[in-house]
């Protein structure tokens, strides 16, 4: 690990410890946490990728791994991975980042927005449905085809009619509307940034957090089966509940395994089969382990009441968000078959 | 009791392994060019001297060793990338790789200056094969409780008992045998010693145990009376146990964890690169995944034993993770495919699947069983 990666880990540890308590969770379902979001924010975490003269860290892929899975650990109710990705795409077209949350669209595959030139500047038409953190963002950026090439667009969330939606955990997951809304700026979209850039960033940095999420419920559910006792002795102590756990312990280790070996390819540059492997195989684990999560804690883990549930629905929808397992598993095998079998281990020892 | 972190960073592998890599390529072209996919299916269960000595002059065998004991002080990474080629292309490794990858690290450690200059430079040219033989009757899991007898005699040791599931023991040279020399049931772990066993001693009787598929690779081999020489014991006496959970630490970390059902995925792509449809690109793709995920695990795993690391929780855990893997390849492709597994007819992707279905049960046993792993990964998260 480098310098800077683990400098950024201890800062978003301690932050995220300190501040993304339960009550804030509980809170942030209702009301957007503007003070967890500024403490973000000045701490520099919601830039990793932007150059330092620009106001970022400089830094790489690779480090907005440790940040993207410590939020996932932490269940961060903030549109910090959105942030990451909309600059890393504003930056990349040569384009001013501004502050605050950032959101990306559109968050599906076949879902287009429609950029037209309109005397000096743009217009961006059509509806984006559940857009993270639609309402909550103060700018939107929008990858779109515009005069045959693939562009990069900001808008100001205020330009969108805004209709409210939210995830199983309840983050906010909302339809923006343009209609010919005039944009802040629109520029190519930097070298080797696809067209689909949004939807497979997005799987990118899901991945990421869904890992953190099964970092937190293996460490959970660990703890709590070295507590919780029945029939006179810790629940850990029985055999059926170590192979459960062991279980979690082995997707755990494969979804971290998947996700950073993702964030490390898009560092090298075309990372979509890396992508497709880390949504395809990080998304697996999300629903085997949240299953053996609450199997060992049994009925408490089914409350509200216990904070295991702001790691679980967080995983239940991530996983299908920016594509489900079925998606890219797909997308996946079609590029495999397309090569044939024998160039399947050269492609997996190239990279 | 406190929950350790498991470790999986990813690293690079050096050029000069890279460029190894080129090389085992061409040569396996070249040796393995016209072997039946059903032929690569046996994995590392191929036996074959020839090309095991064609490793010894590649060097590829020993090849972390010192050079003194015929060795050639590359990197276990360089290792790592010759295996995984090897296992990825099914060539016939098993004649030197028990040898490769568990005797010779044993004797490099434990063993006498005799022993390490009789023994490792014709292990390096692929010219002596080896046997584990550890399981007994009454001792699968429960290694500790072995109790086949060595006692000491004028000059050596008189051995009484029975090994089983001893894999190609009716081919190999040698066995290192796991044998009880003191009784202290208090003490069980503390009176298991190790022996460098030649396969035709005197007193040793070999005879097959047929598995389920009709093949003949394990054997029962008993000993009545057969004498081993001091100068054959590994090591001090009573040290058995120590050496045996080094030596499958080195038996479980691996690319042979997760690539046993490779060839049947390969025959599976072919099959479905015809007509591509939904269903059958995403089994494809979801494999793959798998598979991409656990070359990594696998590879952080040696990248850690080259550093001096002790990763032996993470191989369990890619063992455990590699092991459900390969046995759930046959599997996929019965529920996508439904055609009827073959022995020797129909297409080679009927005849794949059919042997390595058979093949299967075996991965989660050999080795270490599943539920013996998953205690060692309990362990580590603080469980017991």
């Amino acid at each position: 690990m480098n310098e800077l990666r683990t400098i950024l880990g201890d800062v978003v540890t301690r932050l995220f410890t300190d501040l993304v308590t339960k009550e804030l969770l509980e809170s942030s379902e209702t009301a957007w946490p503007d003070a967890l979001w500024r403490a973000v924010e000045e701490n520099g975490l919601t830039l990793p990728l932007l150059p330092e003269a620009k106001g970022g860290a400089g830094g790489s892929w690779g480090d907005a791994f440790v940040v993207a899975r410590a939020a996932g650990r932490h269940a961060v109710p903030l549109p910090i991975v959105e942030t990451i990705v909309g600059s890393w795409l504003l930056s990349g077209a040569g384009l001013d980042v501004p502050s605050g949350p950032l959101t990306i669209a559109p968050v599906h595959r076949d879902e287009r927005l429609r950029l037209t030139r309109a005397g000096g500047g743009w217009r961006l038409s059509g509806s984006a449905a559940r857009v993270p953190w639609g309402r909550a963002a103060e700018h939107v950026v929008v990858v779109t085809e515009g005069e045959g090439s693939t562009m990069v667009t900001l808008a100001a969330r205020g330009a969108a009619e805004v209709t409210q939606d939210q995830n199983l955990a309840r983050e906010p997951r909302d339809t923006l509307a343009f209609e010919s809304a005039p944009v802040i700026a629109a520029a190519p979209a930097g070298r080797g940034v696809p067209a689909r850039a949004v939807w497979l960033y997005g799987a990118l940095v899901r991945s990421a957090q869904m890992a953190g999420g099964l970092d937190y419920l293996l460490r959970q559910a660990s703890q709590y089966a070295t507590e919780r006792r029945q029939f006179g002795k810790p629940i850990g102590s029985f055999q059926v509940i170590q192979q459960n756990l062991a279980v979690l312990a082995g997707h755990t280790a494969a979804a971290g395994t998947a996700a950073a070996n993702a964030f490390r390819a898009a560092d090298r540059g075309d990372a979509a089969f890396e992508i497709a492997v880390a949504k395809v195989r990080v998304g697996e684990a999300a629903g085997i382990g949240a299953q053996i999560a609450h199997q060992v804690h049994g009925a408490i883990g089914f409350t509200y009441e216990h904070a295991l549930q702001f790691a679980t629905r967080r995983l239940w929808s991530w996983r299908a968000e920016f594509g489900g397992e079925g998606d890219w598993a797909a997308e996946l095998g079609r590029s495999v078959a397309e090569r044939g079998a024998d160039a399947l281990w050269p492609q997996l020892t190239a990279r | 009791m406190s929950m350790q972190t498991f470790r999986f960073e990813l690293g690079e592998l050096p050029p000069a392994a890279e460029a190894l890599r080129a090389e085992v390529r061409a040569f396996l072209r070249a040796e393995l060019g016209d072997a039946s996919p059903v032929r690569r299916a046996h994995s590392w269960g191929g036996f074959d001297r020839e090309f095991s000595k064609k490793m010894g002059a590649r060097g590829w065998i020993a090849m972390t060793w010192p050079k003194r004991y015929g060795g050639h002080e590359r990197s276990a990474l360089e290792r790592y990338v010759v295996l995984e080629e090897m296992l990825a292309a099914g060539a016939p490794v098993s004649a030197h790789w028990i040898a490769d990858r568990q005797s010779g690290p044993l004797l490099l450690r434990f063993g006498t200056e005799a022993q390490r200059q009789k023994f490792l430079p014709a292990i390096a040219r692929g010219e002596l094969s080896f046997a584990i033989g550890m399981s007994e009757p009454d001792s699968g899991s429960d290694l500790a409780s072995l109790r086949t007898r060595a006692e000491r005699v004028p000059g050596g040791y008189r051995v009484n008992g029975t090994k089983v599931w001893t894999s190609n023991a009716h081919l190999a040279d040698y066995m290192i045998a796991t044998l009880r020399t003191s009784h202290d049931p208090a003490k069980k772990h503390e009176g298991l010693t190790q022996f460098l066993v030649d396969t035709k001693l005197p007193g040793i009787t070999m005879s097959p145990i047929i598995d389920l598929a009709g093949s003949h690779h394990f054997n029962m081999v008993v000993f009545e009376d057969a004498f081993v020489p001091e100068d054959m014991r590994v090591g001090e006496e009573g040290a058995g146990w120590k050496q045996v959970t080094t030596e499958l630490a080195f038996e479980r970390s691996g690319p042979e964890r997760y690539l046993s059902s490779f060839a049947l995925l390969l025959e599976l792509i072919r099959e479905v690169s015809k007509d591509p449809g939904e269903r059958a690109a995403a089994t494809v793709g979801r494999l793959v995944a798998h598979l991409a995920t656990l070359r990594q695990m696998s590879l952080s795993v040696a990248l850690m034993l080259e550093a001096g690391e002790n990763p032996n929780l993470e191989a369990a855990v890619v063992k455990d993770v590699g092991t459900t893997f390969e046995q759930e390849v046959p599997e996929v492709v019965h529920a996508l495919l439904g055609i009827e597994p073959t022995i020797d007819s129909g297409s080679d992707l009927q005849q794949v699947l059919g042997f390595l279905m058979q093949r299967a049960p075996s991965f989660s046993l050999r080795g270490g069983t599943r539920e013996i792993l998953r205690g060692i990964i309990a362990r580590g998260l603080g469980l017991r």
